[in-house]
């Protein structure tokens, strides 16, 4: 390190390491905790060092990206009102807010919490349930070493949902997190890890908001997922930040001997959002569905780059993506479905789908394979396409305007991977936000 | 008041070729025309232009709807007049489901003046219409949950036609070629269907090059169109003739049109 010192890159003013000092001494984390931190905050500096990998970042811009203009604010007395999309609309077991990178408040139903489910913040179950948590914190899905990004995570994460339901308790009622940011210049580290025993089931909605349209903010999450065998997890996440705000993500889930996880992504939101999607078919049987439904319009860019990793046999994984664009913005979308030598009688799918409303936005879809099993079935494709000026005058030709022409076309776009959520309020969600995106525009 | 459209001299160019040449026909509520003409003698065009596809620019001449001067609205203020093109090649729209697509597509139609956003005609009402009128048409419910066009057969796509006329039930309706690329069976749905459909409150336009959709729907005129001119109109006989001899005889009968017809095809 020494020899680098003059050139050396340092990490951002708001977390150097006089703060992260500062930010250990201020919290209360179990040594465990502390251990891990510092661990990842010298593989943070260490990463930094170093180049993104191209093959991840190269179509991504961050020259604009000023990590020096966010700080760990460690809550708000905001008692904004946050525009929660899920909230109004059904009925939740239990409840989590994070504002700032502080947790509020939480709630779980007596059910539930009789049952053995565990439902709150990670900050305070890390001493809670230390014995539960540390196997699986950092250490089965996200890796606090993959990149900067995942390190500067594991250093400074503030809090974060927790999830976890024992073995063959089958939870109904959907769990709803919402993560907030309200503060100009604010950063959010949230970490979302769900732990599915054996057998059991869950749904988790989760959904990211600003309190207004202007304030600047940073996030640098991680959501890990854990399903164990034969246990089933729903969970979608509804990105729909300000268009202020970057969005860092490592996302991993894990799937275990004849589990089934239903992922669900929806990019709305943020002024760059990059998203490091993996999900891992671990057992025999394991089975993942993912939805992605992105939405980008001015200036926005959404970036995906997501990875189905077959690493058993008789596994299945089923990627779908819808993306529309309008404005300026830019879509990025790299898949790879890697399969492992033992992975015979796999079954792979991915696909995006873009429609893009103006001349001026850019879609580059990456579909990709690695097998190296002899024996499987593999399928992927992409398709970028306009609105056809045949469908918006046979719509008129039915008496429709020209903009709801455009928003019946763009509905009935999304309407396939909507068709794959069994989770209505999430459907109507999703739609509704899909509307609102397009009267922009009006 | 029985409606009136009247196009007068009409010419249409496509991407700066002129396509009709001066138009005349005139169109009352609860007849029945039918347009013959050998292909490119410019029957689409026709269809089209009075639908008002942006690609189809009047150069020339006028469409009036009773008072109302048609060429200064957009497709769906068209629409929403009571005009109405079943399309030759129906368009699918991924994703949108018959009966949602119909029901905004009734809203509007009904209420000209509704705006994006306002109350779609009720549900429980519009759902037993739409049951009602399948149903008169011989069609499975099932059919509404599809998605428009999608995946559906030609003969599927040429009733979808059908079942949104008679959901819009317009003033005037163009039929382009409804019963090309159908098999006798599937003609003989929709010529039935159609039957059912006209009377005194609809002027019927069919075009077709065959007369099969004639025999259920009888015209009480037959244009015959030739290098984008009108040059003859007859009655119901009219149409058997030309599907007994072709347009040979008509050809005959307008050796400047003819020679103008060839002429096209040459450069082509």
């Amino acid at each position: 390190m020494s020899s680098v010192t003059e050139m050396s890159v340092q990490p951002p003013a708001g977390f150097s390491e006089k703060i992260f000092e500062d930010f250990l001494s201020s919290r209360n984390d179990p040594g465990w905790v502390v251990e891990l931190r510092r661990t990842a905050f010298e593989k943070y500096c260490e990463l930094l060092q170093s180049e993104l990998d191209p093959e991840e970042w190269g179509r991504i811009d961050l020259r604009l990206f000023q990590p020096d203009q966010y700080k760990i604010i460690e809550g708000s007395d905001s008692t904004d009102q946050f525009g929660s999309m899920l909230l109004e609309r059904g009925e939740f077991g239990g409840h989590i807010t994070h504002v700032d990178g502080k947790s509020q408040k939480s709630e779980l139903s007596e059910e539930l919490k009789s049952q053995g489910v565990i439902f709150g913040d990670l900050s305070e179950l890390v001493h809670e349930q230390q014995e539960l948590l540390q196997p699986y914190f950092m250490k089965k899905a996200v890796k606090y070493d993959t990149d900067r990004f995942s390190a500067w995570h594991a250093a400074f994460w503030t809090s974060g949902t927790v999830l976890y339901v024992p073995r063959n308790v089958e939870v109904k009622v959907p769990l709803h997190s919402l993560v907030a940011m309200a503060s100009e210049g604010a950063s959010d580290f949230s970490h979302t890890l769900v732990i599915l025993e054996e057998g059991s089931s869950a749904t988790l909605l989760e959904e990211t908001v600003s309190a207004n349209s202007d304030t600047n903010g940073l996030h640098v999450g991680a959501v890990e997922l854990i399903v164990e065998a034969g246990a089933k997890l729903r969970y979608v996440q509804l990105q729909n930040w300000n268009e202020k705000v970057w969005h860092f993500a490592h996302q991993c889930g894990r799937v275990a001997k004849d589990a089934f996880l239903q992922w669900t992504i929806g990019g709305l939101g943020s002024r760059l959002a990059h998203i490091h999607q993996d999900v891992m078919l671990d057992g025999r049987g394991a089975e993942a569905e993912v939805n992605g439904v992105t939405f980008a319009v001015d200036d926005q860019v959404i970036s995906f780059y997501t990875q189905q990793s077959h690493n058993a046999p008789d596994t299945r994984s089923d990627l779908l993506y819808k993306e529309v664009l309008r404005d300026n913005s830019r879509v990025i979308w790299r898949g790879m479905i890697r399969v492992e030598p033992e992975a015979q009688k796999t079954d792979g799918y991915q696909r995006s789908d873009a429609l893009l409303l103006s001349k001026t936005c850019r879609n580059d879809s990456i579909p990709g394979l690695e097998i190296e099993a002899d024996d499987v079935r593999c399928t992927h494709g992409a398709t970028a396409g306009r609105v056809d000026e045949e469908q918006i005058f046979y719509c008129m030709g039915r008496g429709l305007n020209k903009y709801e022409a455009m928003h019946m076309i763009v509905e009935g776009f999304f309407q396939r991977v909507f068709d794959r959520i069994p989770v209505e309020i999430v459907r109507d969600t999703l739609s509704q936000a899909v509307e609102k995106k397009l009267q922009l525009g009006d | 008041m029985t409606s009136v459209l009247k196009i007068k001299d009409l010419h249409v160019a496509v991407e700066g070729t002129p396509i009709l040449k001066g138009v005349n026909l005139e169109i009352r509520q609860g007849e029945i025309h039918a347009l013959m003409g050998p292909n490119g003698s410019g029957k689409s065009t026709l269809a089209y232009a009075l639908a008002g596809h942006p690609k189809y620019e009047v150069t020339s001449g006028s469409i009036h709807l009773d008072d109302v001067d048609i060429l200064e609205l957009d497709p769906n203020e068209r629409a929403r007049l009571g005009m109405f093109l079943a399309f030759q090649y129906p368009v699918t729209i991924p994703g949108v489901k018959v009966a949602d697509f119909l029901r905004h597509a009734v809203s509007n139609i009904r209420n000209p003046d509704r705006k994006e956003g306002e109350p779609l005609i009720p549900m429980r009402e519009y759902r037993k219409e739409l049951k009602g009128t399948m149903a008169g048409l011989g069609m499975d419910v099932e059919f509404a949950r599809r998605y428009l066009n999608e995946g559906f057969s030609g003969g599927e796509k040429k009733r979808m036609e059908i079942l949104q006329l008679a959901m819009l039930k317009p003033k005037f309706a163009f039929l382009d070629e409804t019963d090309s690329g159908l098999d006798s069976d599937a003609v003989k749905v929709v010529s039935e269907g159609l039957n059912k459909l006209s009377g005194p409150e609809m002027g019927i336009l069919i075009i077709t090059h065959h007369e099969r959709l004639l025999e259920f729907n009888v015209p009480q005129f037959t244009h015959v169109m030739l290098a984008g001119r009108i040059v003859e109109t007859g009655d119901a006989s009219l149409a058997q003739e030309l599907h007994a001899n072709g347009y040979k005889m008509v050809r005959e009968r307008h050796p400047e049109a003819a020679a103008e017809e060839k002429e096209e095809l040459e450069t082509v």
